[in-house]
């Protein structure tokens, strides 16, 4: 058996006081999400004691929640599928580097890497309100794929690259035309990459706060993160139904990462240190 | 054998750089380029987004210079992204380094680590919210029966405090993917690099010291830029917690930016914060690339592969 030195063990108890942390108020939420507004004031919000129910999530499911619900999906749905194709699709152009407009066009997406939302949310609002476009689901969709751009076709030029460059060129004297190219070599290879950037791209879009709280307005489009704290304005004394609410909003996300957890894992990371 | 592309294969190739770019440039720039210049345009006129905007010269850019609650912001922001930094750095470095290590429980553990990661801003703010209660919150529970007077504060309600609560939980919710850099970074380190150090009789802090961090670098750099325009910009969190208070003591510069353009509609100013706000970003990431040499770091890479 191997010794165990002093250095795992103070390694392990950090590790643990660490996982602590992150664990203790996510059980805190779940167990305050199985409460009614009564049974919250009074019981220990740490022991299962004292009374537990469902109800609170019967009633976020009457407050909207089924609404915010949809509309996040149909808009992280659309999102990826608008950065997948025009990402991959610039990312085979600039790879394949035939005009000086494309290298140029590469160039400003890189600089659109340092722009903060924040920066330009101003004119953005006035930009989607002068296009008619306010309080719509498709302008969040324009915006957060514009927005998703840069990092994603940088993260996919730099795969696209290690594509070597004979089989491209094999498949052209073979009399392919660009588009069998893409087609053929380019999609498929690119897959699994594909994937892992729309597992980073859909949890940025699926939780982002900003956006919709400047350009949506009715709770017939909010999305779930604005859904939430519309729900807290309603609910300000009901914590269980809040807490309900957070907890329903991560369920897909975790049924998600519960299938592709090893994905997720390895590749997460990945495409960021790239 | 020379081929000459023809005509219409050289047509192709236009035809293809158009199908393949222009989409999405048209998209970017509509929507990234043309606002982050009106910005600019905008921080030089009068306009409360009903009327007509009235030319204003530098007056806006002049009243950024007179403003106590601006200058309040910046200060908040540098303490938030200094803070952020210190807090998270370390610690996500430990938590990389022991999750990229073998050994069963481990992984079980850097499983559990990810959880925050799932959790929107908003989420991670609404329930934090209800855990800081000061009266019914779960500090002030555990304070009651371990009398600890310590946990029981008005976290999110007393001005010396509340900016560390903010910081203590944004830490929460990014430390988590930060992990996740430090993890693949180790991995990438050659195996040889360690058993050579061993070989050579050197101690674990030792191999740290000289083989690890050195190592890490890349990482380093990837995660310091990504960690601090990351908090030059939080927003949801603070917006939805304390709306910059109590007083203006939490006001970080894109709160401030949201509230001058969406509470008081004064676009034009609002607009000088926002291009302040996109300048110190750009700044701040070229800054860090030049200092670290990361672009002679990553030709380096490049080369090696």
């Amino acid at each position: 058996m191997r010794k165990v030195g002093p250095g795992r063990v103070i390694a392990f108890v950090l590790a643990t006081v660490w996982l602590v942390i992150v664990i203790a108020p996510l059980y805190y939420m779940i167990l305050a999400s199985f409460r009614t507004q009564g049974t919250y004031l009074t019981a220990n919000p740490w022991l299962p004691s004292g009374g537990l129910s469902v109800s609170s999530y019967g009633t976020v499911f009457g407050a909207g929640l089924d609404r915010y619900l949809l509309n996040s999906v149909l808009l992280t749905v659309a999102c990826i599928a608008a950065t997948v194709t025009l990402s991959l699709g610039a990312a085979f152009r600039i790879v394949r580097r035939t005009s000086r407009a494309v290298s140029v066009s590469f160039v400003v997406m890189l600089f659109g890497l340092a722009i903060p939302v924040q920066a330009i949310i101003v004119p953005l609002y006035v930009l989607i309100y002068k296009m008619h476009l306010y309080d719509t689901l498709f302008a969040l969709i324009l915006t957060l794929s514009a927005a998703a751009i840069p990092v994603s076709v940088l993260i996919m030029v730099s795969f696209v690259r290690d594509i070597p460059r004979e089989m491209i060129g094999a498949m052209l004297v073979d009399g392919a035309s660009e588009w069998t190219v893409f087609r053929r070599l380019i999609w498929p290879l690119s897959r699994p990459v594909l994937a892992t950037l729309s597992i980073y791209n859909g949890l940025n879009v699926w939780n982002n706060f900003l956006l919709p709280l400047v350009l949506t307005q009715s709770s017939g489009v909010a999305v779930l993160p604005l859904g939430l704290t519309k729900l807290e304005g309603l609910y300000s004394v009901n914590v269980p139904a809040v807490m309900a609410g957070v907890l329903l909003s991560v369920l897909p996300l975790l049924v998600l990462f519960v299938l592709m957890r090893r994905q997720v894992m390895n590749s997460l990371g990945k495409a960021i240190a790239r | 054998m020379t081929r000459r592309p023809d005509a219409s294969a050289r047509r192709g190739m236009r035809l293809a750089d158009l199908a393949g770019v222009a989409p999405p440039m048209v998209l970017f720039c509509l929507f990234i380029i043309v606002p982050m210049a009106a910005a600019i345009v905008l921080s030089f006129v009068r306009w409360n987004g009903l009327g007509p905007p009235v030319w204003a010269g530098g007056s806006n850019w002049a009243e950024f210079f007179r403003d106590p609650v601006a200058r309040t912001s910046v200060v908040v922001t540098a303490k938030v992204v200094a803070a952020s930094y210190v807090v998270q750095t370390p610690i996500s470095m430990a938590l990389g380094l022991f999750t990229a290590g073998r050994g069963g429980y481990r992984s079980v553990y850097a499983t559990i680590y990810v959880l925050p990661l799932l959790l929107s801003t908003a989420g991670i703010a609404l329930m934090w919210e209800s855990l800081l209660d000061p009266n019914f919150g779960a500090l002030s529970a555990l304070s009651r029966s371990w009398h600890l007077a310590a946990l029981q504060q008005n976290w999110l309600g007393s001005p010396g405090l509340t900016l560390y609560v903010i910081v203590a939980i944004i830490a929460w919710q990014f430390i988590p993917f930060h992990t996740l850099l430090y993890a693949v970074g180790r991995r990438e380190i050659p195996a040889v690099l360690y058993e050579a150090a061993r070989l050579d009789g050197a101690s674990p802090a030792r191999i740290f010291w000289r083989v690890t961090l050195p190592q890490l670098r890349y990482t380093i750099v990837t995660s310091g830029i990504l960690m601090i325009v990351g908090s030059l910009t939080y927003f949801d969190i603070i917006y939805i917690l304390t709306d910059g208070g109590p007083g203006y003591t939490t006001r970080v510069l894109s709160l401030d930016m949201y509230n001058v353009a969406f509470v008081q509609d004064q676009y034009g100013y609002a607009s000088v914060l926002a291009v302040i706000l996109g300048a110190i970003g750009i700044a701040v990431a070229v800054g860090l690339v030049r200092f670290s040499g990361f672009a002679s770091m990553a030709s380096q890479q490049e080369g090696a592969a």
